[in-house]
C-alpha cells in the first residue's frame, strides 16, 4: 500500500473559515481596547480642563473665603471638602455596623433557607437608584430621624462613637506597643508604627473637638441637611459593605471554624475570634470601597443636603452644605451649558479630577486588601 | 471536716455545671444584635417603599393615565403634569445602552477570557476595567460633557446635537461598560473546560467553539449582567445632569418611538424625580408627583433587578 503524503494544505482549515477567525479575533481586540480608550479619554479630559484651572486660579483665594460660588469666581475648597468628609463619616457610621452585622449574620448564623430570602432582599436594596434615596432622605429621614435628634441625643451618640473609637485605637496601640517590646517590629517599620498611633490620636482629638463644637452650636433642622443626606448615602452603601464582607468571610475555610469548635469555642467566639480576624483584609476592603462610593455619591447629596442656598462654609452635620459632587451637579444643573465668569467651567473639571484621584487611590488600596484574602486562602 | 465540706461543694458545683445546660447569654445577645442589623436594614427598605407608595397615591390613584401622558409643568396642580418626556428619555437611553454597551462589553469579555494571552497588556486591561467600575458616575458625566457636548475630541457634538438623549445614552453606555465586561467575564469563567475541549476535539475553530459552547452556556450569566447594568443605567441621574438633561424649555412632546427627537433637548425619569423633589420645598404637591415618578421608575428598575436575581439563582441551583 502506498498513500500520498499529507500536505500542509490538507491540514489547514478552509481559507474562508480562517479569515473569519482572524476578522472576529481582531474585532474582539478592538472591543477590549474600548475600555482603555475610555480611561484615556477620562484622564485626558479631566487633566486638560483642570490644568487650566490649576494654572489660572489664585491659590490664596481657595482657602478661607466665604464659600464656593464658582459663577462669581469664588472657589473656597474647604467649603466643598469638609461636607464631603462629614457625609462620608455619617454614611459609614450608618453602613459600617449595619452592613458588617448583616454580613456576619448571613455568613455565620443564617441557615440556607433564611439566607435565600435575605440575600435577594439586600440585592433589591442595592438596586434602588440613588435618586430614590435622595427623595427618601429629604422627605422622610430629614423630618423623622434627623429632625428628632435633640442636643442630648447628639451628645450621647457622639460620646458613644468617640468612646468606641478610643477603645478600638487603644487596642491597636497596645498591640503595637507589645510587639515593640517583644522586638517583633522590624526597625524599619518602627516609624510606621509610631506614625499610625499618632494618626489615631490626632483623628480622635479632631473628632472630639468637632463633636463638642457641633454640640455647642446645635440647631435642629428638619429640612435637608448633611446628616440627612449622610444617612441616605449610608443606606445606599449598606449592601456594598455587607456583600464584600460576606464574600471575605465565605472565603475563610470551614476547617478553621471546625478547629475552633473542636477546642470548645462557642459560635460567638468562633465568629469574633476566628472568622473576623481571618477575613479582616476583606472587611477593610469593604469599608474602603464603601468610603469611595460615599465620596462619589452625587444625587442623594444634591437632593437632600440642603445645598441649594448653602454654598457657604459649614462644618455642622445639621446644616445644609455642598459636597464636591453636589457642587458639580449644581453647577451643571438646569442649563445645557455651564456659564460663568473666568474659570467656572474649568472648576468643574478640577473638582472632578480631585474626586477621580481620591476614589481611584481608595479603590487601588481596597483591591490590595482583597488580593490579600485571596492569597491567604 | 471543713475541707471535706468544701470538697463536696466544689464537686457539686462541677457536677452541676456539667449537667445543667447554661444559657449562653452573651452569645444570644450577639446573635440578636446581628439579627437586628439585618432587621433595621430591611425595615429601612420597607419604610422607603411604603413612604413612596403612600406619597404617590395622590397622583397615581386618581390620574394614572394622565400622569403617564402629561408633561413637565411649573405648578404641581397643573392638570397636564406628567412624566411623558422623562419616559421618552429613559426609554431611548436604555435602547442606546443596549445597542452600544452590550455588544462592546460582551465582545471585550470574550476577548479577555477566551483569546487574550496571559501577559502584562491583558493584566493592564483587566485592572483598568476594574478601576473604571469604581469611577464615580458624575465623572462619566464630565467625560460626556467634554466629548459629546463641547466636542473637544473628535467633534462628536455635531453627531449628538449637543445636549440630547443621544449624548445621555452614550454617556451611560460608557458608564455601564465595565459592569457588562466584568459580569460577562464571570459567566465565561464558569463554563467548564470540558465543553471547550470537546468542541476542539471535533474540529471546531476557536470562534466556532465559543459560538456553539461558551456563549450558550454563559447566556444566563450574561443576561443577568446586562439586566443589572440596564437597571443601573435607567436609574442613574448624575451623569445626565452633567450632560445637560433639563426639566424646562423642552421641545414638543415627542411620540414614545419618535427617533427624530433623539438629538433634541432631553430629560429622563431620574432627572424628573430630582427636579420635583427639589421643588417640593416651595410647592408641596411636587412631593406626590416625585413619589409617583419614583414608583414608575422603581417598577422598571426592580423588575429588571429581580429578573436578574431570579435568573442567576435558578441557574446556580441547576448547575450546583
Amino acid at each position: 500500500m502506498h498513500s500520498e503524503p499529507v500536505t500542509v494544505d490538507q491540514l489547514q482549515i478552509a481559507p474562508a473559515r480562517r479569515h473569519r477567525e482572524v476578522i472576529i479575533r481582531y474585532s474582539l481586540v478592538v472591543t477590549a481596547l474600548v475600555s482603555v480608550l475610555v480611561s484615556t479619554l477620562i484622564v485626558w479630559s479631566l487633566l486638560r480642563e483642570a490644568w487650566t484651572f490649576i494654572t489660572g486660579v489664585v491659590w490664596a483665594d481657595t482657602w478661607g473665603q466665604q464659600g464656593w460660588f464658582p459663577r462669581r469666581g469664588l472657589y473656597d475648597l474647604p467649603t466643598i471638602i469638609v461636607p464631603s468628609l462629614i457625609i462620608t463619616g455619617v454614611a459609614m457610621v450608618v453602613a459600617g455596623p449595619l452592613g458588617l452585622g448583616a454580613a456576619v449574620y448571613l455568613s455565620e448564623y443564617a441557615n440556607p433557607r433564611v439566607r435565600s430570602w435575605l440575600k435577594p432582599a439586600l440585592e433589591i436594596l442595592a438596586g434602588i437608584p440613588s435618586v430614590v434615596l435622595g427623595f427618601f432622605a429629604l422627605t422622610w429621614i430629614a423630618p423623622n430621624i434627623v429632625g428628632r435628634i435633640g442636643k442630648e441625643t447628639f451628645l450621647v451618640v457622639g460620646a458613644a462613637l468617640l468612646l468606641g473609637y478610643a477603645a478600638v485605637s487603644a487596642g491597636i496601640a497596645r498591640a503595637k506597643i507589645r510587639q515593640y517590646r517583644e522586638g517583633a517590629i522590624d526597625p524599619s517599620a518602627r516609624i510606621g508604627a509610631v506614625a499610625s498611633i499618632a494618626v489615631l490620636v490626632v483623628v480622635f482629638a479632631l473628632a472630639a473637638a468637632w463633636t463638642l463644637n457641633v454640640w455647642l452650636d446645635f440647631a435642629p433642622n428638619n429640612a435637608g441637611s448633611l446628616a440627612a443626606a449622610g444617612i441616605g448615602v449610608g443606606i445606599l452603601v449598606i449592601p456594598l459593605v455587607a456583600s464584600i464582607s460576606e464574600d471575605a468571610m465565605a472565603a475563610v475555610p470551614d476547617s478553621l471554624r471546625e478547629a475552633s469548635a473542636g477546642l470548645g469555642a462557642r459560635k460567638m467566639s468562633t465568629a469574633t475570634a476566628v472568622v473576623l480576624p481571618a477575613a479582616i483584609s476583606g472587611i477593610v476592603a469593604a469599608f474602603i470601597v464603601a468610603v469611595s462610593r460615599a465620596i462619589g455619591e452625587t444625587m442623594v447629596v444634591f437632593m437632600a443636603a440642603g445645598a441649594a442656598d448653602a454654598a457657604r462654609f459649614t462644618d455642622s452635620p445639621f446644616e445644609g452644605g455642598l459636597t464636591m459632587t453636589a457642587a458639580m451637579a449644581s453647577l451643571a444643573s438646569g442649563t445645557d451649558s455651564v456659564v460663568g465668569e473666568g474659570l467656572t467651567f474649568q472648576s468643574l473639571y478640577f473638582v472632578g479630577l480631585m474626586l477621580f484621584l481620591i476614589t481611584l487611590s481608595l479603590n487601588i488600596i481596597a483591591s490590595r486588601f482583597v488580593s490579600k484574602v485571596r492569597e491567604a486562602y | 471536716m471543713v475541707s471535706r465540706l468544701v470538697d463536696d461543694r466544689s464537686r457539686a458545683a462541677i457536677a452541676a455545671s456539667i449537667e445543667r445546660r447554661r444559657v449562653d447569654t452573651r452569645g444570644l445577645l450577639f446573635k440578636v444584635v446581628l439579627q437586628s442589623c439585618l432587621l433595621v436594614t430591611l425595615a429601612l427598605l420597607a419604610v422607603l417603599l411604603v413612604t413612596v407608595a403612600l406619597d404617590s397615591t395622590d397622583q397615581l390613584g386618581t390620574r394614572l393615565w394622565d400622569f403617564l401622558q402629561g408633561t413637565l409643568r411649573s405648578r404641581s396642580s397643573d392638570e397636564s403634569l406628567g412624566i411623558h418626556q422623562g419616559m421618552y428619555g429613559s426609554l431611548w437611553i436604555a435602547v442606546i445602552v443596549a445597542v452600544l454597551a452590550f455588544p462592546i462589553g460582551i465582545g471585550a469579555a470574550v476577548y479577555l477570557e477566551e483569546y487574550a494571552p496571559r501577559n502584562r497588556l491583558t493584566a493592564f486591561i483587566e485592572v483598568n476595567i476594574r478601576n473604571l467600575a469604581g469611577v464615580p458616575s458624575v465623572v462619566y458625566g464630565l467625560l460626556g460633557l467634554a466629548l459629546l457636548l463641547n466636542g473637544q475630541i473628535f467633534g462628536l457634538d455635531r453627531l449628538t446635537g449637543g445636549s440630547s438623549a443621544l449624548s445621555g445614552g452614550i454617556t451611560l453606555a460608557i458608564l455601564v461598560l465595565p459592569i457588562v465586561i466584568i459580569t460577562s467575564g464571570e459567566a465565561f469563567r464558569a463554563v467548564p473546560m470540558e465543553l471547550r475541549e470537546g468542541a476542539y476535539g471535533v474540529g471546531a475553530t476557536r470562534w466556532e467553539m465559543i459560538r456553539t459552547q461558551v456563549l450558550p452556556y454563559a447566556a444566563p450569566g450574561i443576561l443577568t449582567g446586562t439586566l443589572l447594568s440596564m437597571a443601573r443605567a435607567v436609574g442613574e441621574a448624575a451623569p445626565l445632569i452633567l450632560v445637560g438633561a433639563v426639566t424646562g424649555r423642552l421641545g414638543e412632546n415627542p411620540g414614545l418611538f419618535d427617533i427624530g427627537a433623539l438629538d433634541d433637548r432631553f430629560t429622563a425619569l431620574p432627572i424628573v424625580i430630582t427636579s420635583w423633589t427639589v421643588q417640593s420645598g416651595r410647592d408641596d404637591g411636587f412631593t406626590a408627583a416625585a413619589a409617583a415618578a419614583i414608583v414608575v421608575l422603581l417598577v422598571f428598575v426592580l423588575m429588571m433587578n429581580s429578573a436578574a436575581i431570579l435568573l442567576r439563582n435558578r441557574f446556580e441551583k441547576k448547575r450546583g
